[in-house]
């Protein structure tokens, strides 16, 4: 079969069975899955087909290309509806369909008893063909599109409880709040249309290219669209300043959280970033913001990340954090690692999203870790896939986020980014410290559960568990079949040749890894580290600590009295650093005066001089009229007079 | 003949103002009409003492005074049919009472 036509029904597929679940799953009541559901299944398995493809080199040097139509023909501004399918495209389709199919399957349990499933499945399938032609797309312009509609389904599914005024609010916040970057995004396309004429990716980025070297295109040219676009994935993958809405984008339904806010959407702005790396490598400023806005949206988030109680907030900020990472990661040049980083975020991410959900579930939809806790033994297979994530997340190896972070971390200090890998050591300290606090108010110590849902909680059906296991393999083994051995792992050998010439522009030489040198020194750095934050979270949060005398009664006290010797910190954290404050300052409050102020203008300058112009015609016609009596000695009176008077102004004049 | 211009073109004036007055004051059409000649003529009695006074003008003058009184003719008799079309409508001569074109 040829791949055109797989590529396509990849696309095909997911927008069918929306537009079949949308007319008619509403009939289908509680098996309103049962096309959506299938429908994703089978773009897996051809997605798997093209992945395979890929990698064996089945789609020939650079990728398959290929253009499905004409979309915008309009003389000189022609947009094709082009694809393409290269390796890091298809790297982002193991995560997403992978992760999307097992999101699919869980919902099925998880929405069991909402009677809005089938808008719920009609749009989880409207995201899977916007995320899927995000990753396919060949030109700005679909990639734009697409984008839109990614953010579009977010809207709709974290509003998906519409009637919950917080949902309906944290969707307004996640839409707005992306239409900031998305303003940076659309202006980066509308500079790379007029600087160079063409959206196509390949094209573009080769003109760019060109253009500079030849001198027809400045530096800050190429820096300020680099820039622009980075705006986009800035909102898209909130990062600092623009990352107040995905914490609360946690309204929607879990699977959603799972699926669009950890695993596939927020990965946009970075896949975006790395699939632009020709672009990007051009400029070393650029380069550097996004390294910066990486590292400190990583620090920041780890930090607020270490205090709040809901669960699924936890683990939005950890999302936000590792966001960070992978941005620093592109900053300093390492793509490969970014997008290692990524794939291992995606699965591990999904995997704590859907096990928070079972936990909810079984606390009878409560996302409070203070009245959870002690779960372990009630929600066996939860409890273990989780801890598998965990400490994935947290850098313990052989799990696979060990790999992705230590080879970011490993990159940052080669390529002199020594900051950038200071900062990032930190973060990865506090992730696995805050990932383990999760697992202890979650898990183990006393249960602190409500009594009265105590005797109900039981693990969650075989719908929702079995994704979870099958998300928890990825998890443990992603890293040691793609990042081993060190540096030259099989993502490395995928991913490589789309970013050589990236890397020489900034002029790195790929040098093999020294496990036995510098780089075995960084790994056992950040083991050590990450090992040490587990600790500490574990004595503070966990269950028994076997090697000292401690009792888990006295954790409260303990953290009572570690809060108390800074609780400015602590109030920082558990405040969110006043960020939602600070907007509320700057944007409502002010700008609400300058908006207030502009309507003002508006209504008594603006609206003023054209109303009044049109009263003065009215009341001049109407303040005139008096003297047309229709009277014709009154007009003859006028005429003998204007006659007197023009008569005697002409003897003046002329008598002198 | 009187030997000085301005004694005409004082009783020139002085029927122009006659005639003024009664087009501002008569209400009655008919009268109207005829301070109108009263002031044409009062005109043209201007434009032939001109023409007697300045023997450089005396051809226009002879001409001019020749095409008002063709004008006030045609003036006169279209004003009379259109007073007397007005009259059979209203009738009324007053013209007070033909104010209805002003709306």
């Amino acid at each position: 079969m040829p791949m055109e036509l797989l590529v396509t029904l990849l696309l095909a597929l997911p927008i069918a069975g929306f537009g079949l679940t949308a007319l008619v799953g509403r009939r289908l009541g509680t098996r309103a899955w049962v096309i959506a559901v299938p429908a994703i299944v089978v773009t897996w398995a051809i997605a798997m087909v093209v992945v395979w493809t890929a990698f064996s080199g089945g789609l020939g040097e650079g990728g398959l290309h290929f253009t499905l139509y004409e979309w915008v023909p309009a003389g000189a501004f022609t947009i094709e509806a082009n694809f393409a399918v290269d390796n890091l495209a298809a790297v982002l389709l193991i995560v997403v369909t992978t992760v999307g199919m097992l999101v699919h399957v869980y919902s099925i349990g998880y929405m069991a008893h909402d009677p809005g499933r089938w808008r719920f499945f009609a749009y989880l399938n409207l995201f899977m063909f916007s995320m899927l032609l995000l990753v396919l797309a060949g030109n700005f312009m679909l990639l734009f599109a697409a984008w839109e509609l990614v953010g579009l389904c977010s809207y709709l599914l974290i509003g998906f409880w519409y009637p919950r005024p917080s949902a309906a609010i944290a969707a307004k916040k996640a839409f707005l709040v992306n239409r900031v970057g998305d303003v940076g995004f659309a202006l980066g396309i509308f500079a790379v249309w007029t600087t160079v004429g063409t959206l196509n990716f390949t094209d573009a980025f080769e003109r760019l290219s060109d253009g500079l070297a030849g001198g027809r295109i400045e530096a800050w040219a190429i820096t300020g669209i680099a820039l622009l676009l980075f705006c986009g994935a800035v909102g898209k993958s909130a990062q600092f300043p623009l990352h107040v809405w995905l914490p609360d984008a946690m309204e929607g339904p879990t699977p959603v959280s799972a699926l669009i806010h950890a695993a596939t959407m927020v990965n946009a702005g970075v896949y975006f970033v790395a699939r632009a790396n020709p672009l990007f490598s051009l400029s070393p400023e650029a380069m550097f913001v996004v390294a910066a806005i990486g590292i400190f949206t990583a620090i920041l988030a780890a930090s607020i990340a270490l205090t709040q109680n809901d669960i699924k907030r936890v683990l939005a900020y950890s999302t936000l954090s590792q966001l960070g990472y992978m941005f620093a990661s592109l900053g300093v040049g390492a793509y490969v690692a970014a997008i290692f980083h990524m794939t291992a975020q995606g699965f591990t991410k999904g995997l704590l999203f859907l096990g928070s959900g079972s936990v909810i579930h079984g606390v009878h939809e409560e996302q409070d870790m203070n009245r959870m806790g002690g779960l372990w033994r009630r929600m066996p297979i939860t409890h273990a896939t989780m801890l598998v994530g965990s400490l994935s997340m947290a850098g313990i190896p052989p799990l696979a986020a060990f790999f992705s972070k230590d080879e970011i971390l490993g990159e940052a200090f080669r390529n002199g980014f020594l900051w950038v890998w200071l900062v990032g050591i930190l973060v990865a300290a506090l992730t696995a410290f805050y990932m383990f606090r999760l697992m202890g108010k979650t898990f183990y110590g006393p249960s602190r559960v409500d009594p009265a849902v105590e005797p109900h909680v039981r693990e969650s059906p075989r719908s929702m568990t079995v994704p979870l296991i099958l998300l928890a393999i990825p998890a443990a083994l992603l890293g040691l079949i793609l990042g081993l051995p060190f540096g030259a792992g099989l993502i490395g050998q995928w991913l490589g040749p789309i970013f050589a010439g990236a890397e020489e522009n900034l002029g790195r030489h790929p040098e093999a890894v020294q496990v036995l040198g510098v780089d075995g020194v960084l790994i056992l750095v950040s083991v050590a580290v990450a090992t040490a934050g587990l600790a500490v979270a574990i004595r503070l949060f966990g269950f028994h600590w076997p090697l000292r005398g401690d009792d888990t009664e006295a954790q409260p006290e303990r953290v009572a009295a570690l809060t108390a010797r800074a609780p400015r910190l602590y109030r920082a954290s558990f405040r969110k650093w006043w960020f939602d404050e600070l907007n509320d300052l700057l944007f409502v409050r002010v700008g609400g005066r300058v908006a207030h102020f502009i309507w003002w203008f508006d209504r008594a300058i603006v609206d003023g001089t054209v109303n009044g112009i049109g009263d003065l015609a009215q009341s001049a016609g109407r303040d005139l009229r008096r003297i047309q009596t229709g009277r014709v000695q009154n007009y003859a009176l006028g005429i003998a007079l204007a006659l007197i008077v023009m008569a005697g102004g002409f003897l003046i004049v002329t008598a002198r | 003949m009187s030997q000085s211009l301005d004694s005409y073109l004082a009783l020139s004036a002085l029927l122009f103002a006659v005639g003024t007055f009664g087009f501002l004051a008569r209400r009655n059409a008919i009268a109207m009409l005829m301070s109108i000649e009263l002031m044409l003529n009062a005109v043209n009695l201007t434009i032939v003492a001109f023409g007697a006074f300045v023997p450089a003008l005396q051809p226009d003058a002879s001409v001019i005074a020749l095409v008002v009184m063709a004008v006030a003719a045609a003036e006169a008799t279209v004003g009379l049919a259109i007073v007397i079309a007005i009259y059979r409508n209203r009738r009324t001569p007053l013209v007070d009472e033909y104010a209805q074109m002003r709306e």
